[in-house]
């Protein structure tokens, strides 16, 4: 029963809100009540996973491999909580800061659409049915880029939308070609039946489409320019819970399904998933530091992290996994913190603009801590929750002899540190330029309360690494199995 | 039949994947619908062609015997036709917005700065 909470609750949230259309303030309620509900459910669900073990339950009860089969493992089950911790703090801030226009079009219902369809992936065990989440993930993420339909929004969303549609084409012929070989489409089904297959060139072709359709959703080099292009275009809710959510559940689809399917593929694909791990993170770096508006800066850097992830599926360890597992956990975290931050800079400046930026350190020390912590998070400083996270796969890196990698991931960090003091020179440290203007120096609650719970869970989750790095080992070594 | 049916998916992705590289907004949704039906027609094609053979269970037998149309590539189809249709329902109407504010076709057009 837990095990269908995720999906449910966001579902009846976002029907509950479609009903009441015309009423805000109880679509404003209903919003945060129903994300904190997820978070409760994903909670619950994790203590039940670790446990009693993996759940699962088939759906109509038609018996696997014939129905379609919900399952959680330790992975999927953090993947929910992150969802739902993410889900929160975005509902609760959109109170504070989305508009009446985009509140009266919808937004609060589409917001659950979309963490409906992001749980429904974490916990599907059923290729098709991960189709068809992915769907209902993109079509609630098209309009929420595109609510409010501003020319940059407009622009920007045509990017995202072209080429997230050809990578469902993709995905799509990529589960075709899957049925039509082996005949099932329960992953552990075909798992199973993949080991008899006959042309095992075949098995690789589909793995390597599956490579480049989930590696288009999660922004790997070569194939993240729709990021760049349309992450910054919508309000700043929309894209922390994008930047969050979105690219992570391809990573997510990425390690669940050649842990899962493509085991015996892994060896052939390893080193190419490596090779673009690496070039990942510095080609999204090297942007970052190129930029000079905040959330452009902060968009590319996804890209970069989206590398580290990739890099535990690439070392392909148990305790790569893990730091993959656990640097997700920290990245989700942080990097919407960085959005939520970008927003709450604009209030009291009216810009995004680091040039036009300035004199934050001096007028607003709380939002100047709550930015520190994050970002020397992501630059992996100890005792942050980025340290242990870059150490877990520093190390996994290290002893499996990789160190070509180890020296990018190193040197990626020091970047990272460097583009963190661009942004706390420029908006925080320097004074106020001549053209920059304070338009607010106070902000709503609404806006604090997120953000402060993100700052502080990026600290909690390095203080108790130990517990977590232990919960993330089991977690990957249930996806070795 | 499969060889006609090879034959149609590869020239559905090649127009598609043209389409895809034109300049104009239209040739682009144009394009992704036509990526969209030659995915689907994959399916078809890998879920067996046969011909008379439903998969139905005779009064006097508790199991199919031989051979069978498999129902299960056309039910995913269904599926992915309907999520095609409302996702291209978009598709057009962003164009149609897009258009109405940047005022061209053309995606070069499409590069200013926010």
């Amino acid at each position: 029963m837990t095990l269908i909470l995720p999906i449910l609750i966001p579902f009846l949230t976002g029907v509950a809100g479609l009903l009441v259309w015309s009423r805000q303030p109880v679509q404003r309620a209903l919003s945060v009540v129903g994300a904190a509900g997820l978070l409760g459910a994903g909670l619950a669900l994790l203590a039940s996973v670790w446990h009693e073990g993996v759940q699962t339950l088939q759906v109509g009860d038609w018996p696997a491999p014939f129905g379609i089969s919900l399952s959680a493992d330790l992975f999927s089950a953090i993947m929910v909580v992150l969802a739902g911790t993410v889900g929160l703090t975005v509902a609760v801030y959109s109170l504070g800061s989305i508009d009446p226009d985009r509140e009266r079009f919808g937004y609060h219902p589409l917001l659950h659409i979309l963490l409906m369809g992001v749980c429904g992936a974490f916990l599907t065990a059923d290729l098709f049915n991960l189709y068809v989440w992915f769907e209902v993930m993109l079509i609630a993420s098209f309009v929420l880029m595109t609510l409010g339909g501003e020319g940059a929004q407009l622009e920007g969303g045509i990017k995202y939308v072209a080429l997230n549609l050809m990578a469902s084409a993709l995905f799509l012929a990529g589960v075709g070609i899957l049925y039509g070989v082996t005949g099932a489409l329960n992953m552990a089904d075909i798992a199973r039946r993949l080991v008899q297959v006959e042309q095992p060139s075949l098995v690789t072709a589909i793995a390597l489409l599956f490579l480049v359709a989930f590696g288009i959703k999660a922004a790997l080099f070569p194939l993240f320019f729709w990021l760049p292009a349309s992450y910054h275009t919508p309000p700043v809710p929309v894209t922390a819970l994008f930047s969050g959510l979105l690219t992570k559940v391809g990573v997510y689809a990425l390690i669940r399904v050649f842990t899962q399917m493509f085991a015996h593929d892994l060896e052939y694909i390893q080193p190419l998933i490596l090779a673009i791990a690496g070039l990942t993170m510095v080609t999204g770096v090297l942007g970052a530091v190129a930029q000079t508006e905040m959330r452009r800066l902060l968009s590319f850097h996804i890209i970069s992290q989206i590398g580290y992830l990739l890099m535990g599926l690439g070392l392909g360890t148990p305790l790569a996994l893990a730091g993959a597992i656990f640097f997700t956990a920290h990245v989700v975290l942080a990097k919407a913190a960085l959005f939520l931050v970008s927003g709450i800079v604009h209030r009291m400046q009216g810009t995004y603009d680091l040039k036009k930026l300035g004199g934050l350190y001096r007028t607003q020390p709380v939002l100047t801590v709550l930015f520190l912590l994050p970002a020397l998070s992501l630059a992996g400083l100890p005792p942050l929750s980025g340290f242990f996270a870059k150490l877990a796969l520093v190390r996994a890196g290290l002893e499996a002899g990789e160190f070509a990698i180890v020296a990018v991931t190193l040197g990626v960090s020091l970047l990272t540190l460097f583009y963190m003091t661009k942004i706390w020179n420029e908006a925080f440290w320097k004074p106020l330029p001549e053209e920059g203007k304070a338009t607010a120096s106070s902000c709503p609650t609404v806006l604090w309360l997120p953000l402060g719970l993100l700052a502080a869970l990026t600290v909690v989750l390095g203080l108790a690494a130990g517990p977590l790095l232990t919960l993330s080992l089991r977690a990957a070594e249930q996806l070795m199995r | 039949m499969e060889t006609v049916l090879a034959f149609v998916i590869g020239g559905l992705y090649a127009a598609g994947l043209y389409m895809l590289m034109r300049r104009s907004l239209v040739k682009l949704a144009i394009g992704l619908a036509l990526l969209g039906q030659a995915a689907n027609l994959l399916i078809f094609t890998l879920g067996r062609l046969l011909r008379g053979r439903p998969p139905l269970i005779p009064p006097d037998a508790t199991a199919l015997a031989g051979p069978y149309a498999d129902p299960v590539p056309q039910a995913l189809i269904l599926t992915a036709i309907v999520i095609g249709f409302g996702v291209h329902a978009f598709t057009i109407i962003l164009i149609k917005r897009a258009y109405q504010t940047v005022n061209s076709d053309d995606l070069d057009d499409f590069r200013t700065e926010t």
